[in-house]
Parts: C-alpha cells; structure tokens; sequence
C-alpha cells in the first residue's frame, strides 16, 4: 500500500474520530435543553486542534516505522493528491454557502459554526475517500 | 464519463528480458515508488511522457518497444 494510501486511511479515522468525539461531547451536555445553548465552541477548537496534531503524530510515526524512504512520492502521488483535493474542497464550498445562507437568515452561531465544521469533516472524508479509490482503482486521469 | 487508457505496455517482459528486474529496482532507477510502476504495469496509471521516457532508457530501448497505443480506423493522422 502507498504511503499516501495510509495516510489518506489515517486521515478518515482522525476526522470521524475528532468528530464523534465533538457530537458525543455536545449531545452529552445538551439534556433536555435546546441544543443551541450548549456551550460548543471550546470543544469544537479542541478536537479540531486534536486532530490536526493526530494526523501530523501518525503521519510522522508511519514515515518512521516504514523506515527509509517509505514517505517517497512521485508525480503519481502529486496528481492524486490534487484529483482528490479538488473533489474534498467542493464539500468545503458547499458547507461556506450553507454558512452564508445561515448568516443571513440570522440563524444562531452555534447552527452556523456546526455547518462549517460538518463540512470540513465530510471534505476531509471524502477528499480521504477519493485518494483511496485512485489509488486502488486508478481512473482519475481523464483522456 | 471517464475514459481508461488504451495505452498497453511491456514493462513485465522487459524487467524479465533484463536479467528479471524487479519492481523496486526498476522504481529506484526510474525515480518514482513501487506503487507507480505496479499501477502502470496493470495499465492503472498513464505516466508522463517524462516518465515513460525514463523508463524506456533504463531498458536502452525505444519509447514504442515499451508503450502501445493500438491502431484505430478513422482516426486523424
């Protein structure tokens, strides 16, 4: 398997993790009130902070473990990163419209910070997820 | 839709003729991972025409002799 593949594995795990952990969090401390007066934004920074360093932690540990020049990549790795961050950044776009959308309406922070957050999560997911199948089933190059 | 290349290549048979050249050691010479020649051997991956030209010199023969690119009619010349 690609470095790259790994990485892009150890990406959704992160993502979904950081992610489940924020909505255990958030849905835990909300009880019977409405979910717009929890208190969201100190653990939304910490998971988001959290998983950034995860995935620099376990990016760093996979480069040492694979030993000498296992974290090569090539111009193979250099298209699929781009085919498949071109695809995650839609979602990021779609998530800034709805936060827009939101804005406007004058709808509460808390449902406006959650979109864009949602968004970065399924942007990373699907970026992950692209990278993945290219890697495996190639079919991003376009003739 | 997105079409699969049609071009073939002879990546196996060479590494073979050349006293059974492995993967890895073809990828080393060549510059890039094991993963990009497995991917272009199984015809998953078109390499640059950079690519396939370094390729094509590990093996001291010409760019045809490694990729093909098959004969349709009614195609352009």
């Amino acid at each position: 398997m690609a470095f790259e593949e790994k990485s892009a594995w150890v990406m959704i795990v992160v993502s979904v993790g950081a992610y489940t952990i924020y909505l255990a969090t958030v849905l835990g401390r909300a009880g019977d009130g409405p979910l717009a007066d929890v208190a969201y934004a100190g653990t939304l920074l910490w998971t988001i902070g959290g998983a950034i360093v995860a995935g620099i932690v376990a990016h760093i540990a996979m480069a040492i473990a694979g030993g000498h020049g296992a974290d090569r990549t090539d111009e193979r790795d250099r298209e699929i990163n781009q085919v498949s961050e071109r695809i995650g950044q839609s979602i990021v776009i779609i998530g800034a419209l709805a936060a827009l959308i939101m804005a406007i309406a004058e709808l509460r922070h808390f449902w406006i910070a959650n979109a864009v957050y949602l968004a970065f999560v399924l942007s990373s997911v699907l970026s992950s997820f692209a990278k993945i199948m290219a890697y495996r089933k190639g079919g991003f190059q376009t003739w | 839709m997105v079409k699969p290349t049609q071009v073939t290549n002879a990546i196996r048979a060479l590494r073979f003729a050349h006293d059974e050249m492995t993967q890895a050691e073809l990828a080393d010479r060549v510059g890039v991972t094991r993963q990009t020649i497995i991917a272009i051997e199984q015809g998953r991956y078109s390499p640059s025409l950079e690519m396939a030209f370094r390729i094509a010199r590990v093996f001291r023969v010409g760019l045809d002799d490694v990729f093909q690119y098959p004969d349709t009619e009614g195609d352009p010349l």
